[in-house]
């Protein structure tokens, strides 16, 4: 029972985009494509999971006093496999995301809730955790994106979904529509939760 | 090319043309963070400024002397981490022991910049190759780190000084916090964009 709580407030309710607004620069850095957005939330919650897993399995034997350096490691460890991984599988992805892949070492999101959560719980329940919060970002990524490639370039996950008529707003895809879009979409979140909840 | 003329080409690159928050998207955190106040923002951007030029330096030694003679290059995200907490943490003692006033005015913030997605982006963008293939040296890397510094510290206290201003301004309840600092930010960046024309 407490798994499936576990894993389903990562998405709404305590979701870490656009709730508890962390790991900020991926989302705005990575949302050009839908493609970068899904390659990169995917790596976040793969590293997510298994230093949740990791640390609530050393939570016992980590003294306090050096906790913060030990997590630091064991993230750094997981976003190093990542990055040959995709270095290796994925290259045209690994050059997009680029200096990305190597930042989820310092993405708030993974050091918050090993601080916040695997550090105090069990097994289990941080593993739901990490995915729960990995597939909200995810899906926050994937929302963002969704809107930034529509605007700036008239496709979906390189599917043409504009007709032939619609002139891309280039500035959609630059910085700049980066910082309004998110913006504009947390003003609307916001809206959408002073009414609904 | 000159090694003035280049410096100067790389202060203006880093500070206003790939300035690190608008046009690279590291260092949000703090940005949108500590931008309330003009006092706090100085104090961090002259944190941020201090960190950077000696990760910048520490790491591009550590690169070169460490990683690359033992074909160990591909622990360098590890290596590099540990480098900046180390350095954090060596940075805040040696300036509670011989400057309290400083320690009084960076203090705080110290222990934040670890975490400050910039620092380890500037170590890594130093290693990375440029579109000609080559790297930078040390003296490139540090002034390098020193100049993103300063560009991060610039547009910071131009946020916190937009931000003072409209403290005050009644705006719909679903804009405030967040929301309304992201689209400042954008506003910002649509004004940067503007000189990426710039030819140097």
């Amino acid at each position: 029972m407490s798994f499936m709580k576990e894993l389903t407030k990562g998405i709404v309710k305590e979701n870490p985009t656009f709730v508890i607004v962390l790991g900020m620069c991926p989302t705005l850095a990575t949302t050009t494509s839908v493609n970068n957005a899904i390659g990169m939330g995917l790596a976040a919650t793969f590293v997510l999971v298994c230093s949740n897993i990791m640390i609530s399995l050393i939570r016992k034997i980590t003294p306090d006093k050096i906790r913060i350096p030990v997590y630091v490691i064991v993230i750094a460890a997981f976003v190093s496999i990542v990055d040959m991984v995709m270095a290796a599988y994925l290259p045209d992805l690994h050059k997009a995301l680029g200096l990305f892949i190597p930042l989820i070492v310092v993405n708030c999101i993974i050091m918050g809730r090993a601080e916040a959560f695997a550090s105090k719980n069990g097994v289990m329940d941080s593993m739901a955790d990490g995915i729960g919060m990995g597939l909200g970002f995810t899906l926050a990524l994937i929302l963002v994106s969704s809107f930034r490639e529509i605007l700036g370039n008239g496709t979906w996950a390189g599917m043409k979904v504009m007709p032939d008529i619609y002139n891309p707003m280039l500035m959609a895809v630059l910085p700049a529509g980066a910082f309004i879009t998110l913006g504009l979409l947390m003003a609307a979140i916001n809206n959408l939760k002073e009414k609904y909840l | 090319m000159n090694t003035l003329s280049q410096i100067l080409v790389l202060a203006i690159s880093a500070i206003f043309i790939q300035n690190f928050v608008l046009s690279r998207f590291l260092g949000l955190c703090p940005y949108l963070g500590v931008s309330t106040k003009m006092e706090s923002a100085f104090g961090m951007g002259m944190a941020v400024i201090f960190v950077m030029t000696m990760a910048s330096a520490f790491c591009s030694l550590i690169y070169k002397y460490l990683l690359v003679p033992y074909n160990i290059t591909y622990l360098s995200t590890l290596a590099f981490i540990l480098t900046i907490a180390a350095l954090v943490q060596f940075v805040e003692m040696f300036i509670l022991k011989n400057s309290p006033s400083l320690y009084k005015a960076l203090g705080v913030y110290l222990p934040l910049i670890t975490t400050n997605c910039a620092v380890l982006g500037v170590a890594i963008l130093n290693i990375t190759p440029l579109p000609d293939g080559s790297t930078y040296n040390f003296l490139f890397a540090t002034l390098n780190g020193f100049f993103s510094g300063v560009g991060f510290t610039f547009v910071l206290l131009v946020m916190a000084a937009i931000r003072e201003r409209l403290a005050l301004v009644d705006l719909p309840k679903s804009m405030r916090g967040f929301a309304h600092g992201m689209i400042l930010a954008g506003t910002m960046a649509l004004a940067f964009s503007g000189f990426i024309g710039l030819k140097i």
